[in-house]
């Protein structure tokens, strides 16, 4: 097993995937999403091999521009680039200095003129990542957009479902949390919605405006309704960085009533699935039993987070071309 | 010798006499002199073939920022007067955030000075409320008027407290000038980048929930009925709004509102249909199909009494940037009327009449100006338009200093062709077809 460099996967057909840019899973198809996961399937097998690096996107400059602190998501872009032999850049630009430093597009404009083949952007303003497609040729791919979208969040997501549940309709998703602030929440009600299964939204009222009522979505805020029978449970972060002080009285009254507790994963299914995109607030939404109990795949997820951002990096740089 | 100009041929619609139909214009020295159905041409007239086209009375547009003194960059009196001109206004009223804000006469003076040398149309400024705009100490209401200053406004920001715009009131009245207020609950709005609904939460953006609005507009009936002064809301843009403002009138009570083009035009959808096109963002935000229904519904019952582009010129700075930080406000002078005849005359839910109502005699009644008309012994001030051309609006061409336009792009049908102000031709648009101006 060692000393291979030729991906297994036939990727002279990655099947359907015409874009040039990955901003937000809510204009993807069903075949879009399926192909991101099949694609990112066969990565993953690169990634459990002696040497873990195959040349599919050698030449090709990642450049990694993050205007919000992110360890997690940046690392593993990184590393899902090199491991396809990109050569990576990153470029972290503190948030305070926006006001006083160089513009958001004189920032881009000057990456442009670096002429990057791609563009990880994540960015505390819902749209940079459109923002950033009028002004450059690069492919863009959004790493955490405000309270957008999270594209290759809910796409790791999937790919862990569907290993661990062999699938990815007729579940019961329930997503519990920030919904109104979280980019998470956006991506996976979109995704789960297109591959057929119910999500549930759970979260304080205040955190949970009656427009979500207006999405693909059953709407709750009891915490037992949304577990009832679930078969996947995505705890949200909550964004204590935000000012959501006035959003709900205490911490302790938010883990009484929408903690994720060892008593209430009762509610749900046998087996069910415990995910959490990370950072955790351990003791706030979600009890340490679980996170590190038998249920949880939270580690999972950030394993399967290099073999989605693998295929995506590989079919915008790499799948057109050859 | 005397400055004739005979305009032959076309349609006046002049609501104020009730008229509607083809008649001569002769302007002698910038005076209407005549009006009737077949005039002669007297000597050394230049005539104007009007044939097909509507002749009305000067348009004004009761609500635009020209920027002017302070952020000469986005624009200038002279500029935005001639944007003016080009949409078809014989007259603007200015809003009092400039800098320095036009809180003390010398201001007002300053603007009426400067537009008397360098603008292209009528110039009315619009003094400030509250000094500096700051919602605490009320203006010299009265001097300022003497001045020139024809209504007040803190327009840009809402007067926050109910006291103070009580008392802004009360003051009012010994000036026989109206409060304009623009009405958005802060507190409700704050840090939000657009209406808030379905599309703010599908795009992520923070939301301004459209009760921002309401809540400030039942406010401000409320207090017009307890001071007994008039008070006009700027740009309405929700149903809840409108509904407000049709019940203190059913009331009797002395509310007057306006409404912007944009609102009548786009809704929030927008925003999502042109992923966070920055030139769809402004205050009052975009808001739903509903709210646009409400108010082109309000336009034609007489709720609203008048139409406004609430012209607010952005440095390119300003809004090439993340939408959340962009600042609020479009351009709107040379597409208001466009969009008017496009989208409300063409379609059928207004009458031209009408339209020529809400841009000549509403916005007059609610300034307390002289009512336009086209009768012999006023000023020439006449808008003459060609409700059919179908002509392209192309922000590069904008004869404001400023881009920030949704309507790059699109096409209409019918604008206005000829601006007329004190007998002089300010405006006349590229000629679609030979042989409608001649000189005899």
């Amino acid at each position: 097993m060692t000393g291979r460099t030729e991906p297994t996967l036939d990727m002279t057909s990655p099947g359907q995937w015409h874009r040039r840019h990955l901003l937000a899973i809510e204009p993807l198809s069903r075949e879009e999403i399926l192909t991101v996961l099949d694609v990112a399937a066969a990565m993953k097998e690169i990634s459990q091999r002696d040497v873990k690096k195959v040349p599919a996107l050698r030449g090709k400059t990642v450049v990694l521009l993050f205007f919000e602190p992110s360890t997690r998501t940046r690392t593993s872009f990184e590393i899902a680039a090199k491991r396809l032999s990109a050569d990576t850049v990153s470029f972290s630009v503190s948030t305070s200095s926006v006001s006083k430093g160089e513009t958001f597009l004189d920032t881009v404009l000057n990456i442009q003129a670096m002429a990057p083949d791609a563009i990880v952007v994540r960015h505390r303003s819902a749209g940079a990542p459109y923002f950033i497609t009028n002004y450059i040729d690069a492919c863009v791919i959004n790493a955490g957009d405000g309270s957008h979208e999270h594209p290759t969040q809910a796409l790791l997501d999937a790919m862990t479902v569907r290993e661990r549940l062999g699938r990815l309709d007729g579940l019961k998703v329930a997503i519990v949390g920030d919904i109104l602030h979280s980019r998470v929440a956006r991506s996976n009600v979109f995704l789960w919605h297109k591959m057929g299964s119910e999500v549930w939204v759970c979260g304080p009222p205040t955190l949970l405006p009656p427009v979500f009522r207006q999405w693909p979505v059953r709407v709750t805020y009891r915490l037992e309704e949304a577990l009832e029978g679930a078969d996947v449970i995505m705890v949200l972060r909550l964004q204590l960085e935000r000012h959501i002080s006035l959003r709900f009285p205490s911490i302790r009254e938010y883990f009484q009533r929408y903690g994720l507790t060892r008593e209430r994963l009762k509610y749900a299914k046998e087996g069910v699935l415990i995910m959490h995109p990370g950072p955790m607030n351990r003791g706030i939404e979600i009890e340490s039993e679980v996170a590190d109990g038998p249920y949880s795949v939270i580690l999972y997820q950030v394993a399967n987070g290099i073999a989605v951002r693998m295929a995506v990096l590989y079919l915008l740089l790499g799948g057109a071309t050859g | 010798m005397a400055n004739r100009l005979l305009i032959r041929g076309g349609r006046v619609i002049d609501p104020a006499q009730d008229l509607d139909d083809v008649r001569d214009v002769l302007i002698e020295d910038g005076v209407i002199r005549e009006v009737a159905p077949r005039l002669p041409t007297p000597p050394e007239t230049t005539v104007l073939e009007a044939r097909g086209l509507i002749v009305a009375p000067g348009f004004i547009d009761m609500h635009v920022h020209l920027r002017e003194p302070g952020e000469e960059d986005k624009e200038t009196i002279e500029t935005g007067t001639r944007a003016a001109a080009a949409g078809g206004f014989t007259a603007v009223a200015c809003m009092a955030n400039t800098n320095p804000v036009n809180d003390t006469a010398a201001v007002t003076q300053w603007i009426l000075e400067r537009a008397r040398a360098v603008g292209v149309v009528r110039v009315y400024p619009v003094a400030a409320v509250t000094r500096g705009l700051q919602g605490q100490e009320l203006t010299e209401m009265g001097e300022l008027a003497d001045a020139g200053a024809v209504a007040f406004s803190d327009d840009g920001r809402p007067i926050r407290s109910a006291q103070v715009l009580r008392c802004a009131l009360e003051y009012s009245r010994i000036t026989d000038r109206v409060v304009i207020d623009h009405c958005e609950d802060p507190d409700l709005t704050q840090g939000g980048a657009m209406n808030e609904g379905y599309y703010s939460s599908l795009l992520g953006l923070p939301g301004m929930p459209p009760e921002a609005e309401a809540i400030i507009v039942a406010r401000d009936i409320f207090l017009a009925r307890r001071t007994e002064a008039p008070v006009h809301i700027a740009h309405v843009s929700t149903r809840a709004a409108v509904e407000l403002v049709r019940w203190a009138k059913q009331k009797g009570l002395p509310v007057t509102a306006e409404a912007t083009p944009h609102h009548f035009t786009l809704s929030d959808r927008a925003v999502y249909e042109r992923p966070y096109d920055t030139n769809l963002k402004m205050n009052p935000p975009l808001r739903t199909e509903d709210d646009v229904a409400a108010v082109v519904e309000g336009l034609a019952d007489g709720t609203i009494d008048a139409i406004a582009s609430d012209h607010a010129p952005h440095r390119l700075d300003d809004k090439r940037v993340e939408f959340d930080l962009a600042a609020f406000g479009v351009i709107g002078l040379e597409t208001a009327v466009a969009l008017a005849l496009d989208r409300l005359v063409h379609t059928g839910r207004l009458s031209l009449r009408r339209m020529v109502e809400l841009f000549t005699v509403g916005p007059a009644r609610v300034l307390r100006l002289p009512t336009p008309t086209v009768a012999p012994g006023r000023p020439a001030d006449l808008t003459l338009i060609d409700p059919d051309q179908t002509w392209t609006y192309r922000v590069e061409a904008s004869f404001s200093r400023s881009r920030n336009s949704p309507f790059d792009g699109w096409t209409f049908r019918g604008r206005a062709v000829q601006t007329i102000v004190g007998g002089r031709v300010v405006f006349e648009a590229p000629a679609q077809q030979e042989g409608r101006r001649g000189r005899k």
